[in-house]
């Protein structure tokens, strides 16, 4: 450890020493790394990953695109929200709380070794363990056992959660705690990968250079440069890659990594920057694409704050109704958000546009809505949001909108960054609205619901409580087939309606330019690039 | 430019740069006072910056005076970053529309209001607090002035914008007091140091020797004495980091952590019209040109009140 | 002189000390909790956020954390970042690296320029030159260093199309003029101005007087005796100028996309990332300690009256 420690000084002092040299001697030491693509590669814009590059660790979409690359878990999701098997043969159950998982077999890690069910038990375990401290641990909250690896204080019982059973090199079971009808939709999320034996024996290593079963095989990761991965020949998921590899490529501007997909030295851009936005027709023609996907930004009112405590949900369908979506997407969002239909973005299973006008820009109605609700005390709201993100500009609009066709006093309430906002909605401090953004985890319209509106649910910061609402989202997650409780889902979203526990405002469309270098562009149900269907010219 | 206030400015360099006492003329604090008014009175460069921060005044006190728009009235549909019409003087469209569909021009005017404030209570909270350390430091010395010069040494050793940053992210709400509170917590130092400086000078001059042997008390040496005559050099340092305050003010707000909508502020506006600067100059512009005549006029008002006060350049 | 430096370089120590205490009670006191913020939007796990903090020692107390991380600091141990999990070493040694070449790069200009410019207008004082040149030093520094770099942008990148709006290889010199001058703006204003004002001040000292009556040649004169005097002020602002240069990067490198300290230390404030900023903050510190105490040494150097001792 003190040899470590003595090392990072020197580490420093070099990287002094190289900068005073760089100065003098040019910039022939590092540069020619910076511009070279092997043969066949696809370059794109990424920006560093936040965490080491582990499934279980990964829940931000810079480090999500390089774990989509090297795993592949059991099933996946088709560009419709349905499932397909990968590395499984077959997921069953009959009751909805135990169930069976057949592996193909012949499948292999990077390194050799063959994917087995002890793969995947043994990674699940370890990564539900709450010694390990992965992010994604409470995805496996659902199985039996889970508490003893994940105790809410303390040490872990267990090393193992019951609930998992080998049976043999090709099969294991999954015994959950309750039955979820939708738990195969769950198993498609990252985190639910295998990973190799050698894994265990530097976790902390692997972070750093990972060992797959998907479609890439990794090749390196310069921090804050680059990471590369290779395609690998002998995949047998259904999504083999169609070109040789991918380069990651680090910019902490989205602009940069623009204007180098312009002068031609980088093939793709995901996640365009405003500065761009107005500017990316003309610059791209047909190469510049927006393709929406499941995730929906909202507006949440908070129940404890002093404008919406046992507020009458006609004031909020009246604030709702005084939104002028299609202006706002169309002028300040520049065509990156399409307006919401429902409570649920359409590309999710379930998704049914709302049959109603709450979510139609109607001022006059607005008005009358606001006045027969008896309005809001004080007659100001406010919507908080993060500086750091990019909300400034819609928030005022739709405060300014809302102000317009209302009368209701709207500002905007910012906060300096995430940490500030998110810190607020967590200890119920949130003045009045507050801004939702949710990105799909699996694509079902349960998703979009059970989260943020059941009592008591985690991430419900309005503290929003029905009782009717709880009672059909429990009816769903009690039901018989996963097609009943899609229904039943969709009943209880009719009654969010009738509440509105949020404003819904718009889904995210993602923004893409590519070079002329490649093609077959197509983004999945998350918003992410297939890039594996990317081909090279 | 928040650099402004680390660097002190010019007059500062050496420790007091010798009031009235200190030079050829025997001369007391009013007619040093006077005399430069007699000066200034004559230079452009003050006659310009006078100028400037009238109209500056006049339009903090009276903006309708200016424009008949609201800062705050938006209009998507129709003024979407709409174009300046350069024609229209004093027209609600004279320098275009902003993305919410806002009158530049508004904007300009109602702007000039955060700035002003910030950059007058900042000046004025720096100089007494650094003033009263500056005053205590110099007047006492031994241990005392070694702890305050100490603690000067500390906050002077943390990088203006670095501090500020930090410190503004501290507060949840913003507001004008709390950028001012922010810039006043790591601005001080300077003005301690300058005041420190020439109290030390004042000190050692015969007038007080005197007072001292008639037997008069500390706190009227303090007030009677040294405080108009050290008062000099404080000024010109203050009037000149006057331009500084507001420039860091724009400088914070554009970084996302100074001022936020619904205040008007120019950086905040710069902010917002970062992302235009190809497809819509005119939204980066308008703002940005408004600070920087703001910054120089104060600036060109320091420049005149060091030459007026330091008997050197006369 | 030995002495001099020792008692120097013990006066630092509390400095050193206040000033990483004053950020370090600073970041604990924000807002926020980084390990919570590790979740993203979804509520926190409290079984995990507690395990981590116990590991990165961030559940004990404030005057226990300052000490850990100084003890650490002297051991060349900079902590870990809580979201990467990477040395924060390693995060420095990669930032530090491009905004002292930037800064660097800024400073040969401030000073080159500067002192040039100040020079021939101290000389020429209240002639057309030193009009035109005291009227831009106005508008630099009037001119915050946010507007003169889209300024610059707009200009440079998009309009004369002379160079890329921001810098992609930050080992490319020529990608980091712009920035650098735009950093520099400020410094160089003040430094032709101090220049300028004691150049024109010293023309009228009975030193410069004798040497030229003693018959030296104006290059002598101009180059020995006078600039040599005229250094002095220029070198203090110079001293204290480093450490804020390379805090102004912020603004600079987040116009041109630079990945430099900057971006690193808004990253990371943004984060939380307390040890990071802390970490940044520090090597701030000590470089403006370190170059204050080098203005004073260089006094000796540059005035012959002045003695350590």
């Amino acid at each position: 450890m003190r040899g470590a420690r003595t090392l990072q000084w020197s580490a420093l002092a070099a990287a002094v020493a190289l900068a005073a040299t760089a100065c003098g001697g040019g910039s022939d030491s590092g540069g020619s790394s910076a511009s070279g693509k092997p043969e066949g590669y696809v370059s794109m814009f990424n920006g560093e990953p936040q965490h080491p590059l582990m499934p279980s660790d990964t829940n931000e979409k810079f480090g999500g695109y390089v774990i989509d690359a090297l795993f592949t878990g059991l099933v996946a999701y088709d560009q419709k929200g349905g499932l397909i098997n990968e590395n499984a043969e077959s997921v069953d159950s009959k009751d909805n709380k135990t169930w069976t998982v057949k592996l193909k077999k012949g499948w292999k890690f990077h390194d050799g070794t063959e994917v087995t069910a002890k793969s995947y038990v043994d990674a699940w375990n370890w990564m539900a363990n709450v010694k390990n401290k992965q992010a994604n641990s409470y995805w496996f909250g659902d199985i039996k056992g889970y508490e003893d690896v994940h105790p809410e204080k303390g040490d872990p019982k267990k090393d193992s959660m019951e609930g998992l059973k080998v049976v043999d090199d090709h099969t294991f079971t999954i015994e959950l705690t309750d039955a979820v009808p939708y738990f195969e939709y769950k198993l498609g999320y990252k985190t639910f990968a295998p990973l190799p034996k050698s894994f265990y024996k530097d976790p902390k290593g692997f972070g750093q250079k990972p060992v797959g079963n998907g479609p890439y095989k990794f090749e390196k990761w310069t921090h804050n440069k680059l990471v590369q991965v290779k395609a690998v020949g002998s995949y047998k998921g259904s999504n083999k890659a169609k070109n040789k590899g991918i380069q990651f490529k680090n910019y902490s501007k989205v602009e940069s990594a623009y204007q180098d997909a312009l002068s031609g030295n980088l093939d793709l851009v995901d996640g365009v920057g405003p500065k761009d936005l107005p500017k990316r027709k003309a610059d791209f023609g047909d190469r510049a694409l927006d393709v929406p996907y499941a995730g929906t930004q909202s507006i949440v009112p908070t129940v404890y704050s002093k404008p919406f405590k046992d507020v009458d949900p006609k004031v909020l369908q009246g604030l709702s109704m005084g939104i002028d979506r299609k202006t706002i997407t169309k002028t300040v969002l520049q065509g990156t958000r399409v307006p919401s239909t429902a409570f649920t973005p359409p590309q999710v299973r379930g998704y049914k546009k709302l049959d109603s006008d709450v979510l139609t820009y109607n001022p006059k109605k607005a008005k009358k809505l606001v006045k027969e609700g008896g309005g809001v005390p004080g007659n100001k709201i406010w919507i908080q949001y993060n500086a750091d993100g990019g909300h400034k500009e819609w928030v005022t609009a739709v405060c300014n909108s809302i102000t317009k066709s209302t009368g209701v006093q709207c500002v905007g309430d910012s906060k300096p960054d995430f940490q500030t906002d998110l810190n607020a909605r967590q200890d119920n401090k949130v003045k009045g609205m507050y801004r939702g953004g949710w990105l799909a985890d699996y694509p079902l319209n349960i998703n979009f619901m059970q989260d943020l509106y059941k009592t008591g649910a985690s991430t419900n910061y309005g503290r929003f409580s029905d009782k009717k609402v709880d009672e059909l989202f429990e009816k769903g997650d009690h039901a018989d087939s996963l097609e009943a409780s899609v229904k039943d889902y969709q009943e209880a979203e009719k009654e969010l309606a009738k509440k509105m526990p949020a404003i819904p405002l718009w889904d995210y469309a993602a923004n893409i330019v590519h070079g002329e270098g490649i093609d077959g562009v197509k983004v999945g149900y998350d918003g992410n690039v297939l890039v594996t269907d990317i081909t090279v010219k | 430019m928040t650099e402004t206030l680390n660097a002190p400015a010019p007059a500062s360099k050496e420790p007091g740069p010798g009031p009235a006492g200190a030079d050829a003329k025997p001369a007391k604090g009013r007619s040093l006072w006077t005399d430069a008014w007699h000066d200034l009175r004559r230079k452009p460069l003050f006659i310009i910056s006078a100028v400037l921060i009238l109209l500056l005044l006049v339009m903090v006190a009276f903006p309708s005076w200016f424009t008949s728009a609201s800062p705050t009235a938006a209009d998507l549909t129709n003024h979407y970053q709409g174009k300046p019409e350069y024609s229209h003087f004093f027209g609600e469209d004279w320098f275009g529309y902003d993305t919410q569909g806002r009158s530049v021009w508004a904007r300009m005017v109602y702007g000039a209001r955060a700035s002003v404030l910030v950059g007058v209570l900042v000046t004025l909270f720096v100089t007494i607090l650094g003033g009263i350390v500056g005053l205590i430091a110099g007047y006492f010395g031994g241990w005392l002035d070694s702890v305050l010069s100490r603690i000067t040494d500390i906050f002077q050793g943390i990088p203006f914008l670095l501090g500020a940053m930090v410190v503004l992210t501290t507060f949840t709400e913003r507001s004008l007091w709390v950028v001012i509170a922010a810039l006043l917590f790591l601005g001080w130092t300077q003005i301690a140091r300058v005041a420190r400086g020439a109290v030390i000078t004042v000190k050692q001059s015969d007038y007080v020797h005197a007072a001292q042997s008639l037997g008069a008390s500390t706190a009227r040496i303090m007030f009677r004495h040294i405080v108009p005559n050290a008062l000099a050099p404080v000024v010109v340092v203050a009037t000149t980091a006057l331009g500084g305050y507001i420039a860091a003010e724009a400088t914070l707000s554009y970084l996302g952590i100074g001022l936020a909508e619904p205040t008007v502020s120019w950086g905040v506006d710069v902010d917002q019209g970062k992302d235009a600067l190809r497809t819509a100059p005119h939204m980066i512009i308008s703002p940005a040109v408004m600070v920087s005549l703001t910054v120089l006029a104060f600036i060109m008002l320091g420049d005149a009140v060091r030459n007026a006060l330091d008997p050197k350049s006369r | 002189m030995g002495r001099y430096v020792a008692r120097r370089l013990l006066q630092m120590i509390p400095v050193f000390i206040g000033a990483t205490l004053l950020i370090f009670c600073m970041m604990y006191a924000l807002p926020g909790d980084p390990v919570a913020a590790l979740f993203g939007e979804k509520a926190p796990d409290p079984a995990q956020v507690a395990a981590i903090k116990h590991q990165l020692g961030l559940d004990l107390p404030l005057w226990q954390q300052y000490w850990n991380y100084l003890t650490g600091l002297f051991q060349g141990d900079f902590g870990t970042q809580i979201a990467t999990q990477r040395p924060v070493a390693d995060v420095i040694s990669q930032a530090f690296p491009v905004t002292i070449r930037l800064t660097l790069f800024a400073f040969v200009f401030t000073v080159v320029a500067g002192i040039l410019l100040g020079l021939i207008s101290g000389l020429r004082a209240d002639k057309a030159f030193d009009r035109v040149v005291l009227f831009f030093t106005l508008l630099l520094i009037s001119v915050p260093s946010f507007v003169l770099g889209y300024f610059f942008q707009y200009l440079f990148a998009f309009q004369l199309g002379w160079t890329t709006p921001t810098v992609q290889n930050s080992e490319d010199l020529g990608q980091l003029l712009l920035p650098a001058i735009v950093l520099a703006g400020l410094s160089l204003a003040y430094v032709t101005r101090l220049t300028r004002t004691s150049v024109a001040e010293n023309l009228r000292a009975d030193y410069i007087r004798t040497a030229i009556a003693k018959g030296l040649p104006r290059r002598r004169v101009v180059g020995i005796h006078l600039l040599r005097n005229s250094l002095i002020p220029v070198v203090t602002f110079l001293g204290t100028d480093v450490g804020a240069l390379m805090a102004g990067a912020v603004v600079t490198e987040g116009i041109f996309n630079v990945h430099g300290v900057g971006n690193t230390i808004f990253e990371a404030l943004n984060r939380r990332e307390g040890s990071t900023v802390v970490g940044i903050a520090t090597l701030i510190v000590i470089v403006y300690l370190v170059a204050s105490l080098l203005v004073d040494l260089l006094y000796a150097v540059l005035d012959p009256r002045i003695r350590y001792d």
